[in-house]
């Protein structure tokens, strides 16, 4: 104890084992795992989140990953057409044939709702077959035509066949009026007890009695519920709900120029209501029939959901079991091509000239702030640029894939010379020393050695940069390239295009209810491709890397 | 010829330099002269590291420059072969000669410049390629053989002259970086000695590595300096006593004296540098 006090100065005796050193080590303990418990809460929520996002896109999406198709027998009656020009034969009259031998009892007049049933595309895929099968003409084959979107969905269970027959808002007037007690059974049937006035102006004794008798039962339910539109009250009576009034008068003409109490039997579902029960109809967008036919289809076992290779292979439809992202991807493809050529030799000459040549002075400074800047310029702005100086000033075409591509580049460019450049600085100045010491110059020291050795990160920034274009969608949108691509065949650098986001918005701005899980099966696409970037990105990294 | 110093290792050299008396010769005023610096000063941005250094250094001998860190002996070992031109904000003035040419002269090449006199840093910095490309490196870019057997040639033989040849011949083609911490060195100086240079300049070759290991580089100096001409920076006052036939010692970025080695570690004519070969500072 003296010797300690020796050596340390006066004042610093510290005793380790006392309960304020024990307090702090515990607080000091507290904090680490604190900070741990931080970190460990921050990652938990955001996988979480992501976990959300996913599993809400894939359930979404999902569904567009297979196809509802029927298996009909197509007769190809050579007189229909004519095996010298097989695309301007009477595709239509074949497939309603075709649908009426798959269909038995369609008459002319339900015909067109069960034609419905498929796509409206339909003869058309008819006639590309036979165009690429001409020989075809004259037989008949099995072709799986796919059913149209209400169809589609009803088959994959994203839409329900019967829906609630009353709305909220209706069951709450029900409710209401069970409340004031109006609300009878009478003769096996539920009914609502009223003060009716017979307005004499309105109605004629008879016999037999007439008058606008559901005027006057209209307005005595007004009277419990003042703020409901004349039609919605209607739509609650029965429709032989008037006649009581008639049979009133009719019982006792007296009654007329008085206020009487009357039942009038309530519409079905509201009766069903009554009874604790939810009503339900068939949900409006299908008509019976229709519900009958496609169960016919069902029941023959023609009906089926194979993989919906149509998404990949096909481009964009304005019928949704008919659109396909072809196009999109080769938009994306091409565009990507273009930004990658343009910003990756850009990129590196920049970065190595900055890095490695330029000297430090004010002007090389200002670069290097605007570089920095650029990377953190909303991507609306560069689009906005290439609207006004590619397409206004050069006068390139819209909607091309050169002008995505490039302005797209102006986008990746500082990525990845930032990323160069971070590269750059990260090989180590021994290895310029040793080149410049054996009597390397400058450009060798460059090409030989410092570039192999950056090459991992500069493709890795490069690839992120990539990925970002990709995802890009509002510098796209400015130039136009949302285009409705219909079919595969003329995508160039110079011709109108769509991208994947670009496709991704029209689609989900589309309201058939196809196009929402399109739009997520695109998403899945689109992330999909990011996911292959990003492994690529990594691979390449592991290819490249060398230990110095 | 003089004896060969320090046949053991270094750590059995006591503390206090000892320098073995070099037989009454003085090697180093047979050569020719091979490089001369005057009144070097140099700068870096505003900061002066070197002032007005006159300096003579000998063909086929060791020179050592001394003195305590950041004294300016590494600044000025790199003016030898123009490494400081690379460095943003640094300048030189002042006169350096090699065979009577102003090295600093506008019409030198400094890449020329810098096959002639070859460097060797402190820690060893092989590529990370082959150990055969990395002594093919320098031969290869300056065009010096030209067939493929003519390069082989030379690797081998500049891997015998630096001693490494018999470690390694069974895998040239594996990553020089795989190698120990004093083969990497050895395949530095064999990348160094490639390009057959005049000069070869070392950079603390020995800092980073252990006694066994600098111990083999010593002998190679020795070996290497019957054909070029050899300046060392070191820390270690014994190995300079061991190895260089002049010594220089820098203190503050002057240089202070430079004499016979065996002068400077038994006569010094300077107190500054009495005190710091006997360990009073630095």
């Amino acid at each position: 104890m003296s010797d300690s006090q020796v050596i340390k100065p006066e004042g610093l005796t510290i005793d380790w084992r006392s309960d304020k050193t024990n307090r702090r080590v515990r607080r000091r303990y507290a904090a680490n795992r604190r900070l741990q418990a931080y970190g460990i809460i921050a990652i938990v929520l955001a996988i979480g989140l992501l976990g959300v996002l996913v599993t809400s896109i894939v359930s979404t999406g999902a569904p567009a990953f297979v196809q509802t198709k029927v298996d009909l027998q197509v007769d190809i009656d050579s007189a229909k057409v004519d095996p010298q020009d097989p695309a301007s034969g009477n595709y239509r009259t074949i497939f309603r044939e075709a649908v009426a031998s798959a269909v038995p009892g369609v008459t002319s007049k339900n015909q067109r709702s069960i034609g419905k049933i498929f796509s409206s595309d339909a003869p058309y895929i008819l006639r590309d077959y036979v165009v690429s099968h001409p020989d075809v003409i004259g037989k008949t084959v099995t072709l799986a035509i796919p059913v149209s979107d209400p169809f589609d969905q009803l088959y994959k269970g994203v839409i329900p066949l019967e829906v609630d027959a009353l709305s909220w808002s209706q069951a709450g007037w029900f409710e209401r009026l069970t409340n004031r007690g109006v609300v009878v059974e009478q003769d096996g049937r539920t009914g609502l007890k009223l003060d009716v006035y017979i307005d004499p102006a309105k109605v004629e004794a008879g016999p037999p009695p007439s008058g606008e008798f559901a005027a006057l039962a209209r307005k005595s339910l007004q009277a419990y519920l003042p703020n409901v539109r004349d039609s919605s009250l209607s739509k609650m009576l029965a429709d032989d709900a008037p006649e009581a009034i008639a049979k009133r008068i009719a019982a006792d003409p007296g009654v007329i120029g008085k206020t009487v109490q009357i039942v009038f039997p309530v519409s079905a579902p509201y009766a069903e209501l009554a009874k604790g029960e939810t009503p339900k109809v068939l949900n409006p967008r299908y008509s019976p029939d229709q519900i009958e036919a496609f169960d016919t289809l069902k029941e023959r076992g023609l009906v089926h959901s194979p993989f919906n290779w149509e998404l990949f292979f096909r481009a964009d439809s304005r019928f949704p079991e008919r659109a396909g992202l072809a196009g999109a991807i080769a938009g994306s493809f091409y565009a990507l091509l273009v930004c990658f050529l343009l910003s990756f030799p850009i990129g590196i000459a920049a970065a190595v000239y900055l890095e490695e040549f330029a000297p430090k002075n004010r002007f090389t400074d200002l670069i290097e702030v605007n570089i920095n800047n650029l990377a953190a310029v909303p991507s609306v702005v560069f689009g906005l640029l290439g609207l006004a100086v590619f397409l206004g000033y050069f006068g390139l075409p819209r909607s091309a894939p050169l002008v995505g591509g490039m302005v797209l580049s102006l986008m990746t460019l500082p990525t990845i010379i930032i990323a160069t450049r971070a590269a750059l600085k990260a090989v180590p100045p021994s290895i310029r020393e040793a080149a410049l010491g054996v009597g390397a110059s400058k450009h060798q020291v460059m090409m030989h050695h410092v570039l192999p050795l950056a090459l991992p990160g500069i493709l890795t920034g490069t690839i992120i940069g990539m990925a970002q274009a990709l995802g890009e969608t509002a510098p796209l949108l400015l130039i136009g390239m949302n285009a409705f691509i219909p079919s595969v065949e003329n995508v160039g650098l110079l011709e109108p295009a769509t991208s994947l986001p670009t496709q991704i918005y029209s689609w989900a701005d589309s309201p058939e209810r196809g196009f929402v899980s399109r739009t997520s099966a695109a998403i899945l696409v689109l992330l999909g491709f990011l996911v292959l970037m990003n492994v690529i990105a990594v691979a390449l990294r592991h290819m490249f890397e060398r230990k110095w | 010829m003089e004896a060969k110093v320090a046949p053991q290792p270094a750590v059995q050299t006591p503390a206090p330099p000892v320098p073995e008396t070099k037989a009454g010769t003085s090697p180093a005023e047979q050569h020719a002269l091979k490089m001369k610096a005057s009144n070097v000063n140099l700068w870096y941005g505003e900061k002066q590291a070197l002032f007005d250094v006159d300096l003579e250094i000998f063909d086929r001998s060791v020179t050592a420059l001394i003195g305590p860190s950041g004294c300016g002996k590494s600044t000025f070992l790199r003016c030898l072969d123009r490494m400081n031109d690379v460095i943003d904000g640094c300048r030189v003035s002042g006169d350096i000669r090699l065979d009577g040419q102003d090295i600093y002269d506008p019409h030198v090449d400094p890449v020329q410049l810098r096959a002639r006199v070859g460097m060797v840093f402190q820690k060893p910095n092989p590529f990370p390629k082959s150990i055969f490309e990395n002594v093919a490196y320098g031969p290869r870019i300056h065009g010096l053989c030209s067939t493929k057997a003519e390069l082989e040639e030379v690797v081998v033989g500049s891997l015998t002259r630096a001693g490494l040849f018999e470690e390694v011949k069974d895998r040239l083609q594996e990553p020089g970086t795989g190698l120990s911490g004093g083969q990497q060195q050895r395949l530095c100086i064999a990348r160094a000695i490639s390009v057959n240079p005049e000069v070869l300049l070392m950079d603390e070759p020995c800092s980073a590595l252990d006694p066994i290991a600098t111990a083999r580089i010593e002998d190679l100096m020795e070996e290497l300096k019957e054909q070029l001409c050899i300046v060392i920076v070191t820390h270690s006052m014994q190995q300079a006593a061991r190895v260089s036939q002049r010594t220089a010692f820098f203190h503050l970025g002057k240089l202070i004296e430079v004499d016979q080695t065996s002068t400077i570690f038994t006569n010094p004519k300077e107190q500054r540098t009495q005190d710091y070969i006997t360990g009073r500072f630095g």
